[in-house]
């Protein structure tokens, strides 16, 4: 068991290896003159060499991937072009309303697509379970920023019950942190609850038609007790698997919905940093959230052996 | 009940077809106590049978229709701009309003229709083939299966938005890098769906056969592998069409996607976002008809996956 979990915390080094190594060698890939580029139609040939001095692209690319990695092991992850700010302090200065958003978002999305999936596979084959799966189809395809809106014009601009956009930290106060983040909550748990609803109704499908439920069920165990105790803890493995591959949606997502609810996140960030060609930025951002991203996984691996003690390694 | 008719093709057929049908005609007609099956067929019959399908292929179509004849659907110039008649409420004149420069929505709108259907399809063709190229070599040579998975492990740990983000800017705005950016950020999910149908099918006898019967590699991969990867790799392509398309949008919506030149349905909706309070208008169209859209191409993807594997659907 140990071993397993030395093994496995080892084996995501290799990956956040190859995550950095393309995040890098995207400046190196890309086509044109990404100095060029950035530095905008306007500028001058001076400042387009002082950008591409300062990315690094007029020295080799092992020797600068060398440099590079060992600032990131550091906690460096460059320095801004329009700011001047290291972009780890940058990133430091925005996380909370990213975090404040994810983790709503996370926990909202949970509570409410588990119990919508298992009442499906309960219900398989019904109106109640064509309903639900219809509105996973929909969850699925309409973007986050059109729920964004959606949701905003209803509730804030036309019933009034909720501010419209911004952010309260939540250090003052919990009530109205809370209240600016049930919008984007919604909006951006939309595709998750789809996603999670969809695999729980389908693990639930099959560990349904074991012989144990039909067994717990003459034993006269309620529909409550039968599907919350009995069957969804051993559909629970890939119900966690999906939670923590849907993360890619959540961080993706929380990009647009911080854009649609001017909430001054790192998705701000990201979005700033793409209208004024502020690479060493979105590099940053990138690559942090791909660690986060591994490391989510990490976690969601290391608890199949917790939900499923039948698992062994 | 009438005998079915039968085409003798000997005499000696024709004199059993004869005899057989004397019986037929001498028992007694039974009395009709179910009702004979109606045959589904044509169009009607297929859209019953799979109304999915049915469903998403006709928006889909529509939408095919809408963006192909766009300049003949009463559009105007969807670049020209006209500043003495901003922000104009939908009218008559101006079905979907117009924009703050005074650019018409509706033609907007439909031309729009351009930009995505052709990111959504070419990013399907192309992580398709991509996709399809690197999943059957990593099926196929063991010894690159270890190299390629962890990169696309590397690749699918980067969330695919993020990864689009930093190529676009690291590249200019153009539907062609909007494209390949896209496609970049699709090929792991596409590569890994290919190689584990590779990895099943291996196994099957039919394979087994092949070899037994001194089938080289590369015919086994083009006659026996291939074909049978086309199935899920068509449902998977409609729904990495549909997640292209959103894609698309949000990049255009955050400035990183199709140059503002372009109407895209990210960029009218990215030219609203500042109004979208007081000129919600502006927003909605352009939303409406992208939901719209990607619904029925994820319509199209499910009604595939139900009709093309029946095994599959039943777990999702």
């Amino acid at each position: 068991m140990l071993t397993y979990v030395i093994r496995r915390i080892l084996a995501t080094i290799p990956v956040m290896a190859i995550v950095a190594l393309f995040v890098f060698s995207l400046l190196y890939i890309a086509p044109g003159d990404p100095a060029a580029v950035i530095a905008g139609d306007q500028a001058t040939p001076d400042d387009v060499a002082r950008i591409r001095a300062s990315l690094g692209l007029d020295r080799p690319f092992l020797i600068r991937f060398g440099e590079w990695s060992w600032q990131i092991l550091h906690g460096d992850l460059g320095t801004s072009i329009f700011t001047n700010l290291p972009v780890a302090a940058m990133i430091a200065q925005r996380i909370e309303p990213t975090l404040s958003l994810m983790a709503v978002t996370l926990a909202f999305a949970v509570v409410v697509a588990v119990p919508i999936g298992v009442v499906a596979a309960w219900q398989a084959d019904t109106l109640v379970d064509r309903a639900i799966m219809a509105f996973a189809v929909l969850g699925f395809s309409v973007p986050v920023f059109v729920i964004g809106y959606v949701l905003a014009y209803v509730f804030a601009l036309q019933l009034d019950w909720l501010p419209v956009q911004g952010y309260t930290p939540f250090a003052d106060g919990v009530a109205p942190w809370i209240a600016n983040l049930i919008l984007p909550a919604l909006a951006l748990g939309s595709v998750y609850i789809a996603l999670i609803a969809r695999t729980t109704r389908a693990a639930m499908l099959e560990v349904l038609q074991q012989d144990y439920i039909r067994t717990a069920r003459a034993k006269g165990i309620g529909p409550a007790g039968l599907l919350f105790v009995h069957a969804l803890k051993n559909a629970a493995v890939p119900i966690v698997t999906v939670i923590g591959i849907g993360m890619a949606l959540l961080i993706g997502g929380a990009v647009v919905t911080e854009t649609v609810f001017a909430i001054p996140g790192i998705g701000r960030l990201t979005v700033d940093a793409i209208l004024r060609r502020d690479y060493p930025v979105i590099q940053g951002v990138v690559l942090l959230f791909s660690f986060v991203y591994v490391i989510v996984n990490l976690a969601v691996d290391l608890t199949y052996t917790v939900l499923d003690p039948r698992i062994r390694y | 009940m009438n005998p079915p008719p039968v085409i003798a093709a000997t005499t000696a057929d024709a004199f059993i077809t004869a005899k057989a049908l004397d019986r037929v005609t001498a028992a007694p007609d039974l009395p009709d106590l179910l009702r004979p099956v109606a045959p589904r067929r044509g169009l009607i019959g297929f859209a019953r049978r799979h109304p999915a399908i049915a469903v998403g292929g006709a928006l889909v179509l529509a939408m095919l229709l809408i963006a192909v004849f766009a300049p003949f659907l009463g559009t105007v110039d969807p670049t020209a701009l006209a500043p003495a008649r901003r922000t104009r409420e939908p009218s008559a004149a101006f079905w979907f309003g117009t924009d703050m420069l005074g650019r018409d929505i509706y033609s907007r709108v439909l031309y729009g229709a351009r930009v995505s259907l052709t990111v959504g399809f070419s990013v399907a063709v192309l992580a398709s083939v991509a996709g399809l190229t690197i999943g059957l070599v990593s099926g196929f040579m063991r010894w690159a299966d270890g190299i390629v998975m962890r990169v696309m492990d590397g690749l699918m740990s980067i969330p695919p938005i993020l990864l689009a983000v930093a190529l676009m800017a690291l590249t200019r705005g153009s539907v062609g890098n909007v494209i390949t950016a896209i496609t970049i950020a699709e090929i792991p999910r596409v590569s890994r769906l290919v190689r584990s149908v590779v990895l099943s099918l291996r196994e099957q006898p039919f394979v087994d056969a092949a070899v037994a019967a001194g089938t080289r590699t590369p015919m086994i991969i083009l006659r026996h592998i291939l074909p049978n990867t086309l199935g899920p790799m068509t449902v998977q392509a409609t729904y990495v069409c549909a997640s292209a398309m959103i894609v698309e949008a949000i990049l255009s919506f955050i400035g990183a996607g199709t140059p503002p030149t372009v109407p895209s349905w990210g960029n009218i909706m990215a030219e609203g976002r500042a109004l979208w309070q007081v000129k919600p208008y502006i927003v909605f169209f352009p939303a409406a008809f992208l939901s719209v859209t990607v619904l029925a191409v994820n319509l199209l993807g499910d009604g595939l996956r139900d009709a093309l594997d029946p095994r599959m659907a039943k777990r999702l």
